[in-house]
């Protein structure tokens, strides 16, 4: 099996990217030599090879339940983009 | 002169009463406004909370405060921008979070604090941590201390130059796949990235969540351990920190190398490894074994792989992490006709070119239909590669590799290539694949141009005292750790 063509456009709109007819056509080529250049991994015989998704597995860490005191309301609402009293304000998203 | 002087070095000046807390400060903080013009290592610093921390440190060691109680008591340490400074400026060198103020300490800022060290300064990085040259900074590239043309590698580039060229005597960086190690390769500083779980990433923003590690950038092997005794230890905070004790790192330090064995592994002797770095490589293997170390060749079969792992796993994990900047709750927002526009102009016009590519290839190995092909199949990979490091550490004590296949390359010189820059990391990151721990010390410099060359080692999970051992008799036994670069032309007035 060869390298699929990947939609740039496709990739791009999930990811929530805008990206100029320029960049489209740029990253679209860089992502298929990157895909072409990881079809090696094809070789490898994984049969039987269980996933790592973390080097040290630790499951399910717990900890008491505290209550501890949450940052500051004014130190996070200044990195607001737009606020409006004490909240995010965020377009409409309801018509 | 205190500016290129170590942590060690510090500390039994300020013991003697020689200088004080302000007074080491205030000669950094000089270093940096003569020299940083030049370098680009620093994106912001704030000189007066970095005296009155200093004055704060002065007035504990009149009121009785002692190293013994406080390691770090008065001593500066810059911060790579992707780690929380409360009230300081984080942007990951990226536009999409300029303007942004840490509304906290990460952990490692904390147990810095706690220990009496002077934060000082934001350094520069590839945006998001995501290069190896810090090209890829949306604020201008950072400059290596040895020649100016060069890249500093990356993405803690601006660490290992402020360290390299003694603007501060230690720096913290993060290494997700060399990041730490590869920088201080080519700046000729020490670099160590500790086992995954060993130092807290809370308040490290994150890049790729199973590989990110916080690292520190010094001129000692001693500094590094001191460092490490400091940084390291179980948080609460970070699920993936482990409960493992927290070894005396400074007093394991002096011991000697006999009985210890040394992996040499045949899979990293790659067509494109640079002669000169080879030479280096070979004579610091001598050194090691001269001073008592046995060296055995080994294999790791599956190291060829690791880079397609790597960047198939990286920027999946990266595509994730970075959904969180959609312009909602802080950083930039770009309005747009409807929330979902709002999104995508946002992110367009907010992350520089790597970023997105990441963020694209990330998108693509998740996405319905090539997830099992792709995402799934390259964790598989990482299961054989930290298999292969497991069964080499059933008989060896540490493995060596260079750091990097070459010396610091020229500015630009890769960026149109990102496969080209991608192999730089080839020998740095399956250590982050199979949750190990390593360091790079200066082993050499190359003939002309005279560039640093690193020595990589690495470690079994949790046996960073291994290392620091190996090194620090490495280190001694050497001339290298003493050398330190021209300094950099003044910044004009």
């Amino acid at each position: 099996m060869s390298a699929p063509q990947p939609d740039i456009r496709a990739v791009a709109r999930l990811a929530r990217l805008e990206l100029t007819k320029e960049e489209a056509a740029r990253y679209g080529a860089q992502l298929a030599d990157l895909l072409r250049y990881v079809e090696q991994l094809r070789e490898v015989d994984v049969t039987g090879v269980e996933p790592t998704a973390h080097a040290l597995p630790r499951v399910n860490v717990t900890r008491p339940d505290v209550v501890e005191p949450s940052l500051p309301l004014e130190e996070v609402l200044r990195n607001a983009p737009a606020r409006s009293q004490d909240l995010f304000r965020v377009p409409k998203i309801i018509e | 002169m205190l500016s290129p002087l170590t942590l060690a070095e510090l500390t039994a000046r300020l013991a003697a009463g020689e200088c004080s807390a302000v007074e080491i400060t205030r000669a950094c903080l000089d270093h940096i406004r003569r020299h940083d013009g030049a370098l680009h290592a620093f994106l912001h610093v704030d000189e007066a909370d970095a005296l009155a921390q200093a004055a704060a440190a002065d007035a504990a060691r009149r009121a009785g405060v002692t190293p013994a109680e406080k390691p770090l008591l008065g001593l500066p340490v810059a911060t790579k921008d992707n780690i929380a400074v409360r009230g300081q400026p984080l942007t990951c060198a990226s536009r999409i979070l300029e303007g942004f103020i840490s509304p906290y300490d990460a952990t490692v800022i904390t147990r810095l604090r706690a220990a009496g060290a002077v934060v000082l300064g934001r350094l520069n990085l590839d945006e998001f941590a995501m290069g190896s040259s810090t090209e890829n900074s949306a604020f201008g590239p950072t400059r290596n201390p040895w020649d100016l043309t060069r890249i500093p590698g990356g993405s803690s580039g601006g660490s290992a130059a402020a360290v390299a060229a003694g603007e501060v005597p230690a720096a913290l960086g993060s290494d997700t796949g060399g990041s730490v190690r590869q920088p201080a390769a080519h700046c000729g500083v020490v670099g160590l990235k500790p086992t995954y779980g060993r130092v807290s990433r809370y308040g490290l923003v994150a890049y790729a969540s199973s590989l990110d590690q916080i690292g520190c950038l010094t001129r000692t092997v001693r500094d590094a351990a001191l460092l490490l005794g400091v940084l390291a230890g179980h948080d609460p905070r970070d699920a993936t920190s482990v409960p493992e004790p927290v070894p005396d790192y400074l007093a394991a330090l002096d011991a000697p190398l006999q009985g210890l064995r040394l992996g040499l592994p045949r899979e990293y002797r790659i067509p494109g490894l640079h002669p000169e770095v080879a030479a280096a490589f070979e004579a610091a293997v001598a050194t090691l074994r001269g001073l008592g170390a046995e060296t055995v060749d080994i294999s790791l079969p599956h190291t060829p792989q690791a880079l397609a792992a790597y960047y198939i796993i990286a920027p999946a994990e990266a595509s994730t992490n970075l959904a969180r900047f959609d312009g909602i709750r802080y950083g930039l927002r770009v309005e747009g006709a409807d929330p979902l526009e709002m999104y995508e102009r946002t992110r367009g016009r907010g992350f520089g070119p790597e970023v997105k590519r990441r963020i694209l290839m990330g998108t693509f190995v998740l996405s319905a239909g090539y997830y099992d092909a792709y995402y799934l199949r390259a964790q598989k990979v990482r299961t054989l590669i930290r298999r292969d490091f497991l069964r080499a550490f059933e008989q060896v004590d540490a493995i060596l590799t260079p750091t990097t296949p070459g010396p610091a390359f020229r500015l630009g010189e890769k960026l149109d290539d990102p496969l080209q820059m991608y192999l730089e990391d080839i020998f740095t990151l399956s250590c982050n694949l199979a949750g190990l721990c390593g360091l790079s010390v200066p082993c050499g410099f190359t003939r002309s141009p005279r560039l640093p060359v690193g020595l990589q080692l690495l470690g079994r999970p949790f046996g960073e005292a291994t290392l620091l051992r190996l090194a620090h008799a490495y280190e001694q036994a050497t001339p290298w750790y003493r050398e330190t670069p021209p300094p950099p032309p003044p910044a004009a007035p």
